[in-house]
This record gives structure tokens, C-alpha cells and sequence, in this order.
């Protein structure tokens, strides 16, 4: 079968992460998976961890590595945790994928001191174009979905997010961007809302 | 049989206290001498050190995996699960499984010989706790030369003593695996216990405990099919017998037994007569119902907070005497104290009974989780 580029593209998500992600801290990895990003991030970073994911059957694989799992619904909350209870949480290409956004961003920075989100941009300019000339509705390589089989049911651009941070009062401490291949550190956001198709925050509260 | 059974097993006894130096049970009463029957698969390393315990529910017994005979078909209630390449992995651990005390299985219990007065005990056997039986293991577990168990399992009443005995004694379990279970048994499931030992007092045959022989077969019947009702799912009876009729094609208008679900109860009652004793069941469900690890231990996080073992709490989605939330809330208890916990819900119809029959996706999880716990890299 032929590699999706959103498979490569959340590839090249796991080399930023593992940057953004200190030596030794412990993580909670929402929407894990079968754990790899966590069994990545243990063996280079020296992590302790936990996943999260709504899928029982994918969870068995990080049983096995040695994680402790969660099996949970991330749009009920993750009440079951406490208050800072980690360093970090992650979730990545997760936020556009949630019904109930707003509370797992909350939830997200009750229980970690940080939180890493990465999420596609709706704004990039080809999905801007493909919206405007074509009048359909946006696909790019980062997002392949037709509107009506799409996983992607919230539709947000980076300055949505720096907005919401805002006026959340979150602060974005780093920011990664995927511009035409390559990921750049820090641009004007006129610039990464044209250009990135993925933005990747470390954020945390004020 | 099968390659990857465990093949003939005989079970063991061990014997300890006696009639001068009883054991103390949690009541304030005593009994000794307390015999246990158990059974050990697979082989333990130079130090011991790959033990699990298995423990069983409510009519399960020690006989876990294996054959006792090879003209006996039956294999020991968790065959599916045990043995060379199966979940328990008999070609790594040491796997152990003993008759809890109080049932009638070879434990002393209320069948057992009364050495004050040379009969059986009947009515006249002490009540006994989910720490009791516990207790009990515990000397077995001595005796065995193990100092900390590789693993405990248990379902259901078996996951009562998974927990207790990661409360009790924290320093002996390396991890623990609770799956169908509950901190202290809900007032809908004493609800059941209690008809079911009704069901038996109520029968004349039960003679106030004191009976010879087969006693009150229609009481102890009426409480396994109270209680199978109970261990089953609506939308397992719904598509296993719905409202079919068992023979004949039209109503009888009579109260013989018509539905196929009546014929099916009917016939788990009656064979459970042949298996088990009555006044055992009224101890066993007597102790169920007394479990509450907040009225031993405290407010389950505080409870919870002397925890060392890593925990698997592993749920049924249609199981509704032991369900989901009730697991969780042990799940949210050891997450609050920053204990390593891991949480899984199968998707499965069985309903309570599916830590016995649907065995695939818990054998996934178990082995997974046995080949993780000698890994550093929970929090």
C-alpha cells in the first residue's frame, strides 16, 4: 500500500516532539495508539509514561512495553486524573479530531505543567485556494478526507489557536511549523497561517 | 488433548494451625487446624521469584487448568487461560491456584470435619471474610518459599482478593490484575446474594444448617439461577434463547418448563447441586457481601495510597453485577496517588461471565501487561 502523506507527515512530527520533550520528565500521551510515540520518547528521552486512547485494542501493545494505559473517551474529560499529575501532555493531531476541544485543552493543562499540541491548518493557502477556485470543499495531502468521511470535525487555523491561547490565557512557549517540507521555528503568523500545513505548540498557563 | 494444556495435575494439600494454635479470623473467632487444597502449573526459578497466584470466584475452585484424569474431558475452570503459550504462560511462571476457605472444594470449610465435636461443622463454621481467605493464602504462599508473587489474578470475588491482597500485604505482589471486580460489593449484588440464601434457608431440607447428604437441592438450584441471571447480559439472553420455546411449537398454557431460557436455568441449577454444597454458598456469598475495602482500609484514596503493586484493572462493557464505573472508580483512586494503574474495557456481550468464556482480547491484555512489569518506564 502506498504511504499516505499524512503517515510521513506524522513521522517527521515525532522527530519535533522528541526535540520539545526534556530529558526524564513524564508524559500522557492522548490518543496514543499503540504507544510508539511513548516507546519512542523512553528510549530517547528517557521518559515514564501513560496513553490514553479510546481504542482498547491498540492500548495492548503499550502494555507491553511497559506503559500503564488508559482506555478513555477524550470529548468525556479525563476526570480519573488528578491535578498535575505530569510533566507533559501530548496530543497530537488529536485537537481536530475531538467533539469537545475546549475541555480537553482544559484537561490537558489541569493535569500536565505542559501541554504539545499539533493540529493541520485549515488555512493554508492551498485549501484557502481550493476553497475559493474550486469551491470545494478543503483537501490538501494533509488532509486527504472528503467531507463526508472526514475524521477532521473541527476546522481551526493557527490564529484560531493563538486567539483561543489568548483569551484562555495560555501561553505559547514554542511553536513548530511544517512549511513546504521543511519545519521552521518562529515566523509571523501572517506568514505560518498561509503556509504550514501543521503547527506544532508547546503551551502552558500563565 | 490438547498441546498446550498443562496436562494431569494433582492437586496438593497444606495443613497449618491446629485445634492449641488456631488461625484468628477477622470475626474474632478461630479455626485450626485449616487445610488447603491447591494446585501449582509450570516450574519456579532458582528464586521463586516467577509465582502468580491465581484466584477464583465464587464457585470456582483450585483445580484452574489441566486435567485430573485422561478419560475426563473437563478441564479446570481457566484452561483457556493457563498453560504452555497461553496468557499464564506455564513456560515462564509458576502458576498456583488454592481452594479459598469456607468453600467445598477440599478447603477446610463447612463440609470439613469440626475436630471439637467430630462431625462436620455445618452452620457451625465461622464465618469467614475475603481477608480471611487471604489469610489463609498467605501461609500457603510462605509455606511455598515465595517472598513477593510475580502477579495476582483474580475475577470477580477472585479480584476481591487481588485487592486485598495488594492492601494486606503490599510488599509481596510485583503486580496485580483485577478484572471484573469492585472495592466493596454493591447494595444490587448483595440484593441477589441475599434471595439466593434465601432460596436455600427456606428449603425444609435445609434442617437449619444441620443436613446429611444431598440437603436443599431446590434452594441451592433457585440460587445459581438467581445468580447466572445475574452473571449474564440482556442482549446474550436476548440472542442465545430470546423467547423461543425449548419443544414444542405452541404454548402449553400449563406452568411446566416452556421458555428455552427456563430449561436452560433449570438445568445450570440442577448441575450445580451435583457440584456444590449449600451452606458453602452461604458462607462464600456471606463474604462477598461483607467486602468494602473503605470500611477496612478507609476512604479508597487513602485506602489505595499503600498500593506498590502495578495494577491492571481490566472491565466488560455488558457486565452490569460488577460494572465499568465500579472499576474506575479503583482506576481514579490509585491515579490520584500517583500509582502505576493501567484501566481496559473489553467490548464483549457476555456480561459478567466473560472473564470465563470470552478469553481472546483478555489473553491479548494479559500477556501484554505480564511481559511489562519488569519494565521501569510507567511513572
Amino acid at each position: 500500500m502506498k504511504e499516505r502523506y499524512v503517515d510521513r507527515l506524522s513521522r517527521t512530527d515525532r522527530d519535533v516532539i522528541l526535540t520539545l520533550v526534556p530529558e526524564g520528565v513524564t508524559v500522557l500521551d492522548l490518543g496514543c495508539g499503540d504507544c510508539s510515540l511513548l516507546a519512542e520518547l523512553a528510549a530517547k528521552r528517557k521518559i515514564r509514561g501513560t496513553g490514553v486512547d479510546i481504542r482498547g485494542d491498540q492500548l495492548v501493545d503499550g502494555l507491553a512495553h511497559g506503559f500503564n494505559v488508559y482506555q478513555g473517551d477524550l470529548d468525556e474529560g479525563l476526570a480519573d486524573f488528578p491535578d498535575n499529575a505530569y510533566d507533559y501532555v501530548i496530543m497530537n493531531q488529536t485537537l481536530q479530531v475531538v467533539k469537545n476541544p475546549l475541555l480537553v485543552l482544559t484537561e490537558m493543562l489541569r493535569i500536565g505543567r505542559f501541554g504539545i499540541v499539533g493540529f493541520p491548518n485549515f488555512a493554508q493557502w492551498r485549501l484557502r485556494s481550493g476553497l475559493f477556485f474550486g469551491g470545494r470543499a478543503p483537501k490538501s495531502p494533509a488532509l486527504p478526507f472528503e467531507w463526508y468521511d472526514t475524521p477532521n470535525i473541527r476546522v481551526l487555523s493557527i490564529r484560531d489557536f493563538f486567539d483561543y491561547c489568548h483569551r484562555q490565557s495560555i501561553q505559547v512557549t514554542q511553536e513548530r511549523y511544517l512549511m513546504a517540507g521543511r519545519w521552521l521555528r518562529r515566523a509571523p503568523v501572517t506568514v505560518t497561517n498561509l503556509l504550514a500545513h501543521i503547527g506544532l505548540f508547546v503551551i502552558t498557563r500563565k | 488433548m490438547d498441546r498446550n494444556s498443562v496436562g494431569i495435575v494433582t492437586p496438593q494439600k497444606f495443613t497449618f494451625g491446629s485445634a492449641e494454635d488456631p488461625m484468628v479470623l477477622e470475626s474474632g473467632r478461630t479455626l485450626g487446624p485449616v487445610e488447603i487444597v491447591y494446585e501449582t502449573y509450570g516450574r519456579p526459578d532458582a528464586e521463586r521469584s516467577n509465582a502468580i497466584l491465581i484466584c477464583h470466584a465464587l464457585s470456582g475452585n483450585h483445580h484452574a487448568a489441566g486435567y485430573h484424569d485422561p478419560h475426563d474431558p473437563q478441564t479446570g475452570w481457566w484452561d483457556t487461560m493457563i498453560g504452555p503459550g497461553k496468557a499464564f504462560d506455564t513456560r515462564r511462571y509458576w502458576v498456583i491456584c488454592a481452594n479459598i476457605i469456607g468453600g467445598c472444594k477440599g478447603s477446610t470449610g463447612p463440609l470439613s470435619i469440626d475436630p471439637a465435636t467430630g462431625t462436620p461443622y455445618g452452620v457451625n463454621f465461622p464465618i469467614v471474610t475475603v481477608g480471611d481467605m487471604v489469610e489463609a493464602q498467605k501461609r500457603l504462599v510462605d509455606h511455598l518459599g515465595i517472598t513477593r508473587l510475580y502477579s495476582i489474578a483474580g475475577g470477580s470475588m477472585g479480584g476481591f482478593q487481588v485487592l486485598e491482597w495488594a492492601l494486606r500485604y503490599p510488599q509481596m505482589v510485583r503486580s496485580a490484575i483485577c478484572i471484573a471486580s469492585a472495592a466493596r460489593l454493591s447494595a444490587q449484588a448483595i440484593a441477589f446474594n441475599s434471595v439466593g440464601r434465601s432460596a436455600i434457608t427456606r428449603d425444609p431440607e435445609w434442617k437449619a444448617g444441620a443436613y446429611n447428604g444431598k440437603g436443599p437441592e431446590h434452594g441451592l438450584a433457585t440460587a445459581r439461577m438467581v445468580g447466572h441471571i445475574t452473571y449474564l447480559s440482556e442482549m446474550l439472553l436476548d440472542s442465545k434463547f430470546g423467547r423461543r420455546l425449548q419443544s414444542a411449537s405452541r404454548l402449553s398454557y400449563n406452568f411446566a418448563t416452556e421458555f428455552a431460557i427456563e430449561s436452560y436455568l433449570n438445568h445450570k441449577g440442577s448441575a450445580f447441586t451435583q457440584r456444590f454444597d449449600a451452606n458453602s454458598y452461604l458462607y462464600i456469598t456471606k463474604a462477598m457481601d461483607y467486602f468494602d475495602i473503605s470500611r477496612s482500609y478507609g476512604p479508597l484514596k487513602e485506602a489505595f495510597a499503600q498500593v506498590t503493586a502495578r495494577c491492571l484493572f481490566v472491565s466488560y462493557s455488558s457486565d452490569w453485577l460488577f460494572p465499568t464505573s465500579q472499576t474506575k472508580e479503583m482506576v481514579r483512586a490509585l491515579l490520584c496517588n500517583g500509582k502505576p494503574v493501567s484501566f481496559i474495557e473489553i467490548d464483549s456481550p457476555y456480561g459478567h461471565d466473560a472473564f470465563l468464556v470470552e478469553v481472546e482480547k483478555l489473553s491479548r491484555i494479559v500477556t501484554g501487561f505480564l511481559s511489562g512489569v519488569p519494565q521501569e518506564v510507567a511513572p
